[in-house]
């Protein structure tokens, strides 16, 4: 709270005013329309509409399909945290190594950050594409029948190695930032004690760390839940047989040319939900960090 | 270093290159790609060193577009992308920056209420409201045009939070000594704060220009003409899932050309780009 301010009403309603117009126009005017659509149910051609309190929710919640956004959202965000976060560490710890050439390594790994989810995607099925793929042939050629357009799991490979090779460089930067935090006199302090550099690492360096690592893992899922819209949309589609098809996914091809609006806007609100709960998880930890 | 290792170290070497490697293969293939005869790569006779055709395919990209497929040239595109992002990194730094300056300098009713309406929509990403967003922009009649592509995503919480937490460690003695000269709000927001303001608003945009470049579900919903494409949606519909018809040499040409603004400005301004990264996260 600042003590000196200046004087005057309309001048500062004027400033915040376009701010306020695009955030309710484009952001709360949807989302209440997303809220009060979950509660229709609208005919195939959308002429009647009726509303029928939960029954969208209800048949959610028996659609096995939904079921299997769910378990497919919960499988790639688990892969991605662990593939990127581990890698991301790994290479955190090495940079962070006072050795020659630590900041042009910095540089190197941190660029994929700029590239799109969508273009990392194509980047990705380019190498991995059964007929024409490099590494798919080598894959044929050590006698597996990759095909990601035909097996789900292959696909499921795909696209996780894709979005956490995005995202590696993403967690680097935070991991190297969390770690030249840590005061080098307490690492110092326990090798005078006696204690190696992989029991330094876990009994000091890791337990600092774990505020950046929990911070990053929300991070993480928050990504596999919304930006890897674009790596699935390119390299998949959500399939094989619905096999990719994340939460986001789905909301955007149930609702597709007006299909089933009132279900789409169910599950719309349903992420709403567990993005306003992963938020208060993500401050938590923020207002935690302060007190470091 | 507490102790001199030099095994330790050199393995430390070894690791960060390989972990470059993991970085840059997946890039330096669709370079290699982007460089080959179209007959080449279906074939599966391209290897791993850039082909004869350093250009050809960079410049049929840009000025054709991919032929089987019928596309947009790229360059026009690139065109596209490049007025969203700027569009969009000039117009959230500009809307925030000035309602942060409201909050902060004035007292005037609702503030706090108008705030919490900024706050509260860090919680509601575009894909959590595709279609109700969707729908207001065509009511709006905004589809297919860059007002549709670049205003609904101009609001931004997190860069009016940044601001707003910079504008608070401005010293009172300064607001002080600017009233006393005379200053009114609008002079001390122009020869002040902007100034001041200037690293942060650099920060920003270096990560705002990479979102704004980067959007895929934006432009996927409010453009249906091939003209109104962007480079990173562009490509996804350059791509056909019987792969016989996809033009695999001019989508790698076009994937090296939807990389490399952003990745530029992410070498060009380094110190930045972390800046920026690391205060939008707070």
């Amino acid at each position: 709270m600042r003590k000196v301010i200046f004087k005057g009403t309309a001048l500062p309603l004027l400033l915040i005013a376009p701010q306020i117009a695009v955030t309710m126009i484009f952001f709360y005017w949807p989302a209440l329309q997303a809220v009060w659509q979950s509660f229709l149910i609208q005919d195939a051609f959308g002429t009647t509409t009726q509303f029928v309190w939960f029954e969208n929710y209800q048949y959610l919640f028996k659609d096995p399909s939904y079921y299997n956004s769910m378990a497919v959202t919960a499988v790639f965000s688990t892969a991605v945290a662990v593939l990127s976060l581990g890698l991301a560490l790994l290479l955190a710890v090495m940079a962070d190594k006072q050795i020659k050439g630590a900041g042009t390594y910095k540089v190197l790994l941190m660029w994929p950050y700029a590239v799109a989810p969508a273009v990392a995607g194509v980047l990705w099925l380019f190498m991995f594409q059964p007929s024409l793929g490099v590494l798919a042939q080598v894959l044929r050629n050590l006698g597996l029948d990759w095909n990601p357009l035909l097996d789900g799991t292959h696909a499921m490979v795909l696209v996780v190695l894709a979005a956490s090779w995005k995202q590696i460089s993403y967690n680097f930067l935070f991991f190297l930032a969390g770690l030249q935090s840590i005061p080098k006199s307490l690492i110092e302090a326990a090798a005078i004690d006696g204690a190696g550099p992989r029991r330094r690492f876990w009994t000091v360096v890791f337990p600092l760390l774990s505020p950046t690592a929990f911070f990053l893992l929300v991070v993480n899922i928050v990504y596999v839940f919304f930006d890897t819209f674009g790596i699935v949309d390119a390299v998949t589609h959500g399939g094989p047989a619905k096999a990719t098809e994340t939460m986001v996914y789905k909301v955007f091809q149930d609702g597709r040319l007006g299909g089933d609006l009132g279900g789409s806007a169910a599950q719309s609100v349903i992420l709403m939900a567990i993005v306003i709960g992963l938020t208060a998880i993500q401050f938590k930890y923020i207002e935690r960090r302060v007190h470091y | 270093m507490v102790e001199n290792r030099p095994l330790s170290t050199l393995i430390a070497h070894a690791i960060l290159w390989m972990g470059i490697a993991i970085v840059v293969f997946p890039v330096y293939l669709t370079f290699v790609a982007s460089t080959h005869e179209p007959a080449e790569i279906v074939n599966g006779t391209m290897g791993f060193l850039p082909g004869g055709l350093p250009l050809q395919n960079y410049v049929d990209a840009l000025f054709t577009g991919t032929k089987q497929i019928k596309s947009t040239p790229v360059l026009q595109m690139m065109g596209n992308s490049l007025v969203m992002a700027l569009v969009i990194a000039i117009g959230k730094i500009a809307i925030s920056i000035i309602s942060a300056y409201a909050v902060v300098f004035f007292r005037f009713p609702f503030r706090m209420f108008f705030f919490w309406t900024i706050f509260v929509t860090l919680m509601l990403p575009v894909e959590v409201r595709i279609y109700p967003t969707y729908k207001i922009v065509s009511d709006l009649g905004m589809l297919n045009t860059y007002a549709g592509l670049t205003i609904p995503l101009i609001a931004s919480a997190t860069a009016t939070l940044l601001f707003r937490q910079f504008f608070l460690t401005i010293p009172d003695e300064l607001v002080e000594a600017a009233k006393i000269d005379g200053a009114g709000p609008m002079k001390f927001f122009r020869d002040v704060v902007l100034p001041l303001s200037r690293t942060n608003m650099a920060a920003l945009f270096v990560i705002l220009f990479i979102y704004g470049w980067n959007q895929y579900l934006w432009p996927l919903l409010v453009t249906t003409d091939a003209s109104m494409d962007t480079i990173v949606y562009g490509i996804r519909r350059m791509i056909v899932t019987s792969d016989a018809q996809t033009d695999w040499h001019i989508v790698m040409a076009t994937t090296m050309l939807a990389m490399l603004p952003p990745v530029f400005v992410v070498f060009a301004m380094q110190k930045l780009f972390v800046k920026g990264l690391v205060e939008t996260e707070k």
